[in-house]
């Protein structure tokens, strides 16, 4: 999928993330800011990476404000800002790219 | 084959905002019968699409340990309720609660769709169940019809707030706005063979009217209650809960007709009651209640 505008999904409130997506420059620019980086940044940023795998996502600027949020939380944060960028809310690919 | 969760233990059914992570990733840990993850009232207009990424992958990682995973879904006048829908089935929900029902009709819509994404998502076709949250004089009124409207659907649920709005009027505390709609409701429900719910008690500093308001719908004949904080799940289960001498007066009731029948004698006493046969499904459920509830191991 493309990233045809810049999208934000999530929040900054305990146990959630926000994730902001924006057009990249031909490739994965991600830049991450957590509460619990030394213990969980790897995850975090392997968990983000595989759904843009999933999604198809290879060119785009990604931000991620974690809160302490769930693997779950971060994956759905992803989902919702990316197709949020491609501006697609209906007859979306559950159990499919979104996983 | 009919799905063996119509019946099951539903004392407590607690509203949580998909939105919010926090509420939807432990909730299990408070024991309550149901959880309700809601689509609905509480997310916002411009977050509807982000709860249901939420509500998709809570649903498929969380162990929510055997708590009934219910999704409230947007109305059906809105343009949220069939993807609503989809991604409950894709998810693996349990239940589905039909928001501000007021005809058959409209239990019919949400059923199609359902059984549309079922095929789509190849969940077993039946697997998802349905409730109907009446929220309005014209849902009321059609309380029968919406209850044998679906094989699928369990039960119906008053939804106070906007109900009293439509009464044009307020809620006072005191439940004589409902007073009307669960009289109507329980009938409806018992007569088709389905369960009944009340409405959330939103005064969390008031736990001794709420205990009262819970007492009161009990003795009235429903099955439980909707409830909108942790603290509030104790009271309703403790009052739902046969006690230890309803139990033991049960057990006999049950015995003794069955023991009495055999023999071609109808009427009897028990511990100085008059009991005959329309005692027997009330002991019964007692029975079945109890054991839903942990408290009876015995073999009736």
């Amino acid at each position: 999928m493309d990233i045809k505008k810049s999208a934000i999904a999530g929040t900054l409130e305990s146990s959630d993330a926000q994730v902001t997506v924006e057009p990249g420059n031909g490739k994965i620019d991600f830049s991450l800011d957590s509460t619990v980086i030394h213990q969980f940044g790897n995850q975090i940023r392997a968990a983000v990476l595989e759904t843009l795998k999933r999604l198809g996502v290879s060119n785009v600027k990604i931000t991620v404000v974690d809160r302490g949020a769930l693997d779950c939380t971060l994956k759905a944060r992803v989902e919702c800002a990316v197709f949020r960028a491609n501006d697609q809310t209906d007859n979306l690919p559950w159990g499919g790219a979104i996983k | 084959m009919r799905n063996p969760n119509l019946k099951r233990l539903r004392r407590t059914m607690m509203f949580l905002n998909c939105q919010k992570p926090g509420l939807i990733k432990d909730p299990y840990i408070y024991k309550p019968d149901s959880i309700m993850l809601d689509l609905e009232d509480a997310v916002a207009e411009n977050q509807k699409d982000s709860a249901r990424y939420s509500l998709y992958h809570a649903l498929k990682e969380i162990d929510y340990r055997g708590v009934e995973r219910v999704v409230r879904i947007n109305g059906l006048e809105t343009p949220h309720w069939q993807e609503d829908v989809r991604v409950c089935v894709a998810g693996g929900a349990d239940v589905i609660r039909i928001s501000k029902t007021e005809t058959a009709e409209d239990v019919h819509r949400v059923e199609a769709a359902v059984e549309a994404a079922e095929k789509e998502f190849e969940v077993p076709v039946g697997h998802t169940l349905l409730m109907a949250a009446l929220e309005s004089a014209k849902g009321v009124r059609n309380a029968y019809e919406i209850c044998n409207s679906s094989e699928r659907l369990f039960g119906i649920a008053l939804s106070g707030g906007d109900y009293s709005k439509d009464l044009q009027t307020v809620i006072t505390g005191t439940g004589v706005e409902f007073a009307g709609a669960r009289q109507s409701m329980i009938i409806a429900a018992r007569a088709a063979g389905k369960q009944c719910f009340d409405t959330v008690f939103t005064n969390l500093d008031d736990m001794e009217g709420f205990a009262k308001e819970v007492l009161m719908i009990k003795q009235m004949g429903f099955d439980g209650k909707s409830i909108i904080n942790p603290r509030q799940i104790e009271t309703v289960h403790r009052i739902f809960t046969p006690s230890e001498k309803e139990i033991i007066f049960a057990e006999k009731v049950v015995r003794e007709i069955e023991e009495k029948r055999a023999k071609g004698i109808g009427v009897f006493t028990v511990d100085g009651k008059m009991i005959d046969i329309a005692f027997y499904d009330g002991s019964k459920r007692i029975l079945s209640l109890a054991k839903a509830a942990g408290v009876y191991e015995g073999e009736l």
